[in-house]
């Protein structure tokens, strides 16, 4: 499976609409919002239901810096051949794309369990969803404060 | 439980009574305690530290040859592991010069002096790499400046300059970090500033950086011009924070925001 | 030498769900940053990691430009068989990094 790096045709309806305003406002034109995440998640889900429960995203509520926030996504399962977490998907609504990872596991994971760093352009909500192999789709979602660092550097 | 609980309790009420008995209760904080707990965590963990990636460069670059001498850091000074102390004592006057280097610019005289190579420019990733490796074997180190009366001039004019208001803000390092410490500032606890724990691993940065990079950005921060990087005033006033921060233990390689 | 940091334990018990951590040296340039010249940098990330148990793959991550930079990756694996975890990280501009530990299940 690979991430879906490409824009979905929403985004590039948000793109076209915001190239006008490109020459005053550069990033508005192809930044993630609530209604591209939604449309990501619709991209990997289709059209089965998405059920809230069974997943937990454990992310500091208040982060001191966007660059490097520590999150660990952990999903209910017996991880059995019979029944186990096939995916973990993990969404953001205002980084510049929408996608922040996939991860595959299965039986041989033992705890649907993952943990990483990742990038938050603003104060934002996540959201992971966790594919079953009966073909249920579970989900869970966070928000996160971003605070910004006082003295930073200038680019010289 | 309960019981140890006690003791515990016992021990702690004794510590603080003895802290004061002694007129030494610490109201110097490293900047580890103003962060979160997710951040003091990623710093505790040696295998999620990304600072630890780079002391393993450094544990590389310490067993390479390097220069015309061919010589490696470790022909002289055997394994990484003797280097504990060092990173707290310096900036120091290195034998036969008449000025203090920081720990960077000790490894750059090594480097020309004994190995013959050319120097690092600043931040060189090699060279924080080394500055990490060696400050690791200081952790839990105090810092401890040496009594060279040398030192003096140097420290004085360090002191100077933290009180000194600079740039288009017009604040000094002590407005911020003596006055206003523990207070916020765009959303962040201003740190008391005490260089626990360099190089360290800045988010900001996503990198490993120096101390003169920190003051840097704090010059930038306040809208002064930076000195040049091979300004003596980063090492004055090096030495004056580390004299500050006499007595506090060494964190290298530390995580901040 | 890849500048990879590795946490695994040597050994495990046969069924026990041992969890691996894995941190490399990667700037994760997203592509949407301008440089110092005002011109976006290139994106230069890890687009993928993957572990295999004995060459048999137990987990992988696709990564988006929202990994943080130097990724750190943890999850968890069944302990069946003595034998190697490989650990491999690809991605933009020709990144291939592998790194192997042993493990002895018992």
């Amino acid at each position: 499976m690979t991430c879906r790096n490409g824009p979905t045709p929403l985004q590039r309806r948000t793109f076209l609409a915001g190239t006008a305003l490109v020459t005053i406002l550069p990033a508005a034109a192809a930044r993630a919002t609530p209604e591209a995440m939604a449309a990501a998640i619709r991209d990997v889900v289709g059209n089965a239901t998405v059920r809230e429960g069974k997943v937990t995203l454990d992310v500091p509520p208040l982060i001191e810096n966007g660059s490097t926030v520590p999150l660990t996504v952990s999903v209910e399962s017996p991880m059995s051949e019979a029944d186990h977490v096939k995916a973990i998907h993990v969404f953001n609504e205002k980084n510049p794309q929408p996608y922040v990872f996939d991860a595959t596991l299965g039986p041989a994971s033992g705890k649907a369990v993952i943990g990483t760093r990742i990038k938050l352009g603003d104060s934002q909500k996540i959201v992971a969803i966790a594919e079953t192999s009966k073909g249920e789709f579970w989900s869970g979602s966070a928000d996160v404060i971003v605070t910004l660092a006082a003295c930073l550097e200038e680019m010289t | 439980m309960k019981a140890a609980r006690a003791a515990l309790g016992l021990v702690s009420l004794f510590a603080a009574t003895w802290a004061v008995a002694q007129g030494t209760l610490e109201t110097r904080r490293s900047g580890y305690q103003d962060m979160g707990a997710a951040l003091r965590q990623m710093q505790d963990d040696d295998t999620a530290n990304p600072g630890m990636l780079f002391v393993q460069l450094g544990a590389a670059a310490w067993d390479k040859p390097a220069g015309a001498s061919g010589k490696s850091c470790a022909d002289c000074h055997g394994a990484a592991s003797g280097m504990k102390g060092v990173a707290a004592r310096y900036p120091a006057i290195p034998p036969g010069a008449d000025k203090p280097v920081d720990l960077g610019g000790r490894i750059n005289l090594c480097r020309t002096g004994r190995q013959q190579a050319e120097p690092w420019p600043a931040e060189h990733r090699d060279l924080l790499a080394l500055e990490a490796l060696v400050a690791l074997q200081s952790r839990g180190e105090p810092i401890a400046p040496p009594a060279d009366p040398r030192l003096a001039p140097f420290r004085e004019r360090g002191a100077e300059i933290y009180r000194r208001r600079q740039g288009q803000l017009n604040l000094s390092c002590a407005i911020c970090h003596d006055d206003n410490a523990g207070k916020q500032l765009a959303g962040v606890v201003i740190p008391q500033a005490h260089p626990t724990g360099y190089p360290i691993y800045r988010l900001e940065w996503q990198a490993l950086g120096s101390l003169q990079r920190r003051l840097r950005n704090c010059l930038v921060g306040v809208r002064a011009d930076a000195w040049p990087l091979d300004a003596m005033e980063y090492v004055e006033l090096e030495t004056y924070l580390m004299d500050r921060a006499r007595g506090m233990k060494i964190e290298s390689p530390a995580v901040r925001p | 030498m890849a500048n990879v940091l590795i946490n695994v334990p040597k050994t495990a018990r046969r069924g026990e769900v041992i969890e691996i951590k894995a941190m490399i040296l990667h700037p994760m340039e997203t592509g949407f940053r301008p440089g110092t010249n005002g011109r976006i940098i290139p994106r230069n990330i890890i687009e993928r990691f993957t572990a295999t148990w004995n060459g048999t793959e137990v987990f992988s991550m696709a990564m988006s430009p929202a990994i943080a930079a130097n990724p750190f990756v943890s999850f968890f694996a069944v302990a069946r068989d003595s034998g190697t975890i490989a650990l491999r990280w690809t991605g933009d501009e020709g990144f291939a990094v592998e790194e192997r530990v042993a493990i002895t299940v018992g």
